[in-house]
Protein backbone atom coordinates (compact mmCIF):
# COMPACT_ATOMS: atom_id res chain seq x y z
CA UNK A 1 0.00 0.00 0.00
CA UNK A 2 1.16 3.34 -1.22
CA UNK A 3 1.76 6.41 1.57
CA UNK A 4 -0.42 9.45 1.30
CA UNK A 5 1.37 12.53 -0.55
CA UNK A 6 1.55 15.29 1.65
CA UNK A 7 1.58 18.86 1.30
CA UNK A 8 4.49 20.62 3.71
CA UNK A 9 4.83 24.92 3.76
CA UNK A 10 8.19 25.65 3.97
CA UNK A 11 9.78 28.58 6.24
CA UNK A 12 12.02 31.37 4.95
CA UNK A 13 14.80 29.97 6.30
CA UNK A 14 14.83 26.47 4.69
CA UNK A 15 13.98 27.21 1.62
CA UNK A 16 17.45 27.07 0.16
CA UNK A 17 16.91 23.19 0.88
CA UNK A 18 14.22 23.24 -1.16
CA UNK A 19 15.58 25.29 -4.12
CA UNK A 20 13.40 28.34 -3.12
CA UNK A 21 10.47 26.20 -2.92
CA UNK A 22 7.74 27.60 -0.18
CA UNK A 23 5.57 24.29 -0.37
CA UNK A 24 7.15 20.92 -0.95
CA UNK A 25 5.21 17.49 -1.35
CA UNK A 26 6.59 13.90 0.10
CA UNK A 27 4.60 10.45 0.79
CA UNK A 28 4.85 9.37 4.34
CA UNK A 29 2.55 7.70 6.86
CA UNK A 30 3.68 9.58 10.15
CA UNK A 31 6.00 12.61 10.81
CA UNK A 32 8.95 10.27 11.27
CA UNK A 33 8.54 9.17 7.70
CA UNK A 34 7.83 12.22 6.45
CA UNK A 35 11.16 13.92 7.70
CA UNK A 36 12.63 10.91 6.10
CA UNK A 37 11.25 11.43 2.74
CA UNK A 38 12.13 14.69 2.44
CA UNK A 39 15.73 14.60 3.62
CA UNK A 40 15.89 11.90 0.39
CA UNK A 41 14.76 15.13 -1.51
CA UNK A 42 16.21 17.47 -0.55
CA UNK A 43 19.43 16.62 1.33
CA UNK A 44 20.66 18.59 4.44
CA UNK A 45 16.19 19.32 5.53
CA UNK A 46 16.48 16.47 8.19
CA UNK A 47 19.18 17.72 9.88
CA UNK A 48 17.71 21.19 10.28
CA UNK A 49 14.22 19.45 11.84
CA UNK A 50 16.20 16.90 14.29
CA UNK A 51 18.58 16.44 16.91
CA UNK A 52 19.27 13.19 17.98
CA UNK A 53 16.59 11.59 16.08
CA UNK A 54 14.11 13.85 18.16
CA UNK A 55 12.26 17.36 16.74
CA UNK A 56 14.43 20.22 17.95
CA UNK A 57 13.36 22.07 20.36
CA UNK A 58 13.07 25.28 18.90
CA UNK A 59 11.51 24.33 15.56
CA UNK A 60 7.61 24.08 15.95
CA UNK A 61 5.21 21.23 12.80
CA UNK A 62 2.31 21.01 12.85
CA UNK A 63 -0.25 18.74 11.39
CA UNK A 64 -2.83 20.92 9.99
CA UNK A 65 -3.83 23.34 13.07
CA UNK A 66 -2.30 21.24 15.25
CA UNK A 67 0.58 21.15 17.17
CA UNK A 68 2.73 17.53 16.43
CA UNK A 69 4.37 17.85 20.37
CA UNK A 70 0.24 17.32 21.38
CA UNK A 71 -0.05 14.42 18.56
CA UNK A 72 3.25 11.59 19.70
CA UNK A 73 5.63 14.18 17.96
CA UNK A 74 7.64 12.23 15.29
CA UNK A 75 5.24 9.20 15.77
CA UNK A 76 2.14 11.33 14.53
CA UNK A 77 -0.30 9.72 11.82
CA UNK A 78 -0.53 11.40 8.39
CA UNK A 79 -3.61 10.75 6.40
CA UNK A 80 -4.65 12.08 2.81
CA UNK A 81 -4.92 15.41 2.60
CA UNK A 82 -2.98 16.41 5.97
CA UNK A 83 -0.82 19.80 5.12
CA UNK A 84 2.37 20.08 7.98
CA UNK A 85 3.90 23.06 8.35
CA UNK A 86 7.26 24.02 9.75
CA UNK A 87 7.82 27.02 11.40
CA UNK A 88 11.28 28.16 13.34
CA UNK A 89 10.31 29.41 17.04
CA UNK A 90 10.46 33.04 17.59
CA UNK A 91 12.36 33.23 20.55
CA UNK A 92 15.56 34.21 22.40
CA UNK A 93 16.34 36.28 25.68
CA UNK A 94 19.50 37.82 27.65
CA UNK A 95 20.76 34.77 28.46
CA UNK B 1 20.87 49.76 6.13
CA UNK B 2 18.11 51.17 8.21
CA UNK B 3 15.22 50.42 9.58
CA UNK B 4 12.19 53.30 9.04
CA UNK B 5 9.94 53.07 12.26
CA UNK B 6 6.88 55.49 13.14
CA UNK B 7 7.57 57.30 16.64
CA UNK B 8 3.98 55.60 17.48
CA UNK B 9 5.31 52.20 17.15
CA UNK B 10 8.66 53.32 19.04
CA UNK B 11 6.36 54.88 21.50
CA UNK B 12 4.04 51.55 22.00
CA UNK B 13 7.15 49.06 22.12
CA UNK B 14 8.66 50.90 24.96
CA UNK B 15 5.48 50.80 26.56
CA UNK B 16 4.78 47.53 26.34
CA UNK B 17 8.31 46.62 27.63
CA UNK B 18 7.65 48.70 30.80
CA UNK B 19 4.12 47.69 31.43
CA UNK B 20 5.40 43.44 30.95
CA UNK B 21 8.89 44.31 33.14
CA UNK B 22 10.37 42.14 35.21
CA UNK B 23 9.56 39.92 31.87
CA UNK B 24 10.66 40.28 28.42
CA UNK B 25 8.13 41.40 26.05
CA UNK B 26 7.93 40.59 22.39
CA UNK B 27 5.76 41.21 19.27
CA UNK B 28 6.35 42.31 15.51
CA UNK B 29 5.54 44.37 13.27
CA UNK B 30 4.19 43.30 9.64
CA UNK B 31 4.47 44.63 6.32
CA UNK B 32 3.53 43.98 2.45
CA UNK B 33 5.59 41.45 1.36
CA UNK B 34 8.50 42.71 -0.45
CA UNK B 35 8.38 46.20 1.13
CA UNK B 36 10.48 46.57 4.18
CA UNK B 37 7.90 48.52 5.52
CA UNK B 38 6.76 48.71 9.38
CA UNK B 39 2.97 48.90 8.91
CA UNK B 40 0.96 46.71 11.69
CA UNK B 41 2.52 46.29 15.24
CA UNK B 42 1.21 43.33 16.93
CA UNK B 43 1.95 42.77 20.39
CA UNK B 44 2.15 39.10 21.45
CA UNK B 45 2.45 37.03 24.30
CA UNK B 46 6.02 36.22 25.90
CA UNK B 47 4.94 32.52 26.80
CA UNK B 48 8.04 32.03 28.64
CA UNK B 49 6.73 34.56 30.94
CA UNK B 50 10.35 35.13 32.32
CA UNK B 51 12.44 37.87 32.88
CA UNK B 52 15.65 36.35 30.48
CA UNK B 53 13.42 34.36 27.73
CA UNK B 54 10.80 34.68 25.33
CA UNK B 55 8.85 32.41 23.10
CA UNK B 56 6.12 33.25 20.75
CA UNK B 57 3.21 30.94 21.98
CA UNK B 58 2.88 27.63 19.16
CA UNK B 59 -0.42 28.34 18.22
CA UNK B 60 -0.31 31.90 18.20
CA UNK B 61 3.13 31.59 15.88
CA UNK B 62 0.92 29.13 13.80
CA UNK B 63 -1.99 31.43 13.68
CA UNK B 64 0.46 34.91 12.84
CA UNK B 65 2.12 32.59 9.78
CA UNK B 66 -1.75 31.75 8.98
CA UNK B 67 -2.52 36.20 8.75
CA UNK B 68 0.64 36.61 7.05
CA UNK B 69 -0.11 34.09 4.13
CA UNK B 70 -3.63 35.26 3.77
CA UNK B 71 -2.51 39.46 3.95
CA UNK B 72 0.56 38.73 1.40
CA UNK B 73 2.29 40.04 4.43
CA UNK B 74 5.56 39.48 6.44
CA UNK B 75 7.30 39.91 9.37
CA UNK B 76 9.12 42.98 9.20
CA UNK B 77 10.76 43.79 12.50
CA UNK B 78 10.74 41.20 15.63
CA UNK B 79 11.09 42.87 18.80
CA UNK B 80 12.04 42.33 22.50
CA UNK B 81 12.62 43.76 25.34
CA UNK B 82 15.75 42.76 27.67
CA UNK B 83 15.05 43.85 31.37
CA UNK B 84 18.54 44.18 32.88
CA UNK B 85 21.40 44.13 29.89
CA UNK B 86 21.75 46.32 27.04
CA UNK B 87 19.94 46.13 23.66
CA UNK B 88 22.31 43.69 22.19
CA UNK B 89 21.64 40.79 20.60
CA UNK B 90 22.47 37.91 23.20
CA UNK B 91 24.26 34.14 21.84
CA UNK B 92 20.03 32.60 22.39
CA UNK B 93 19.14 35.46 20.37
CA UNK B 94 21.28 35.04 17.42
CA UNK B 95 20.83 31.07 17.81
CA UNK B 96 17.07 31.45 17.03
CA UNK B 97 17.08 34.44 14.70
CA UNK B 98 15.53 32.77 12.05
CA UNK B 99 13.52 35.40 9.69
CA UNK B 100 16.94 36.45 7.48
CA UNK B 101 14.51 39.46 6.10
CA UNK B 102 13.40 40.34 9.60
CA UNK B 103 14.96 43.70 11.44
CA UNK B 104 15.41 42.43 14.92
CA UNK B 105 14.67 45.51 17.66
CA UNK B 106 15.92 45.07 20.91
CA UNK B 107 15.17 47.33 23.82
CA UNK B 108 16.23 47.51 27.22
CA UNK B 109 14.36 48.39 30.37
CA UNK B 110 17.29 48.27 32.77
CA UNK B 111 16.84 50.69 35.43
CA UNK B 112 20.44 52.71 34.86
CA UNK B 113 19.59 54.23 32.02
CA UNK B 114 15.69 54.46 32.53
CA UNK B 115 13.91 56.69 31.35
CA UNK B 116 16.10 57.02 28.17
CA UNK B 117 15.59 53.85 26.51
CA UNK B 118 18.06 51.73 24.64
CA UNK B 119 15.73 51.50 21.27
CA UNK B 120 18.44 49.27 19.03
CA UNK B 121 18.14 47.87 15.37
CA UNK B 122 19.80 44.73 14.02
CA UNK B 123 20.52 42.37 10.80
CA UNK B 124 20.75 38.73 12.22
CA UNK B 125 21.70 36.58 9.39
CA UNK B 126 23.88 33.27 9.33
CA UNK B 127 24.86 33.99 13.45
CA UNK B 128 26.52 37.21 11.82
CA UNK B 129 25.04 40.40 13.81
CA UNK B 130 24.83 43.82 12.18
CA UNK B 131 23.33 46.88 13.67
CA UNK B 132 21.64 48.92 11.72
CA UNK B 133 20.53 52.86 11.95
CA UNK B 134 17.33 53.76 12.90
CA UNK B 135 15.37 56.20 11.27
CA UNK B 136 12.24 56.93 13.17
CA UNK B 137 9.41 59.20 11.31
CA UNK B 138 7.04 61.15 12.81
CA UNK B 139 4.00 60.49 10.57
Amino acid sequence: MSSPEIQVRIPTILRPYTNSEKVVTAEANNLGELITALNVKYVGLGERLLENNELRRFINIYINDEDVRFMGSLAATLKAGDSVTILPAVAGGCK
Amino acid sequence: MTLRISADHVAKILEQSRVEYPDECCGVILGPEGSDKAVELKPMINAAHSPTFYEFDSKDLLALYRELDDKSQEIVVVYHSHTETEAYPSRTDIAYASEPNAHYVLVSTRKEIAPESEFRSYRIIDGVVTEETVEILSV
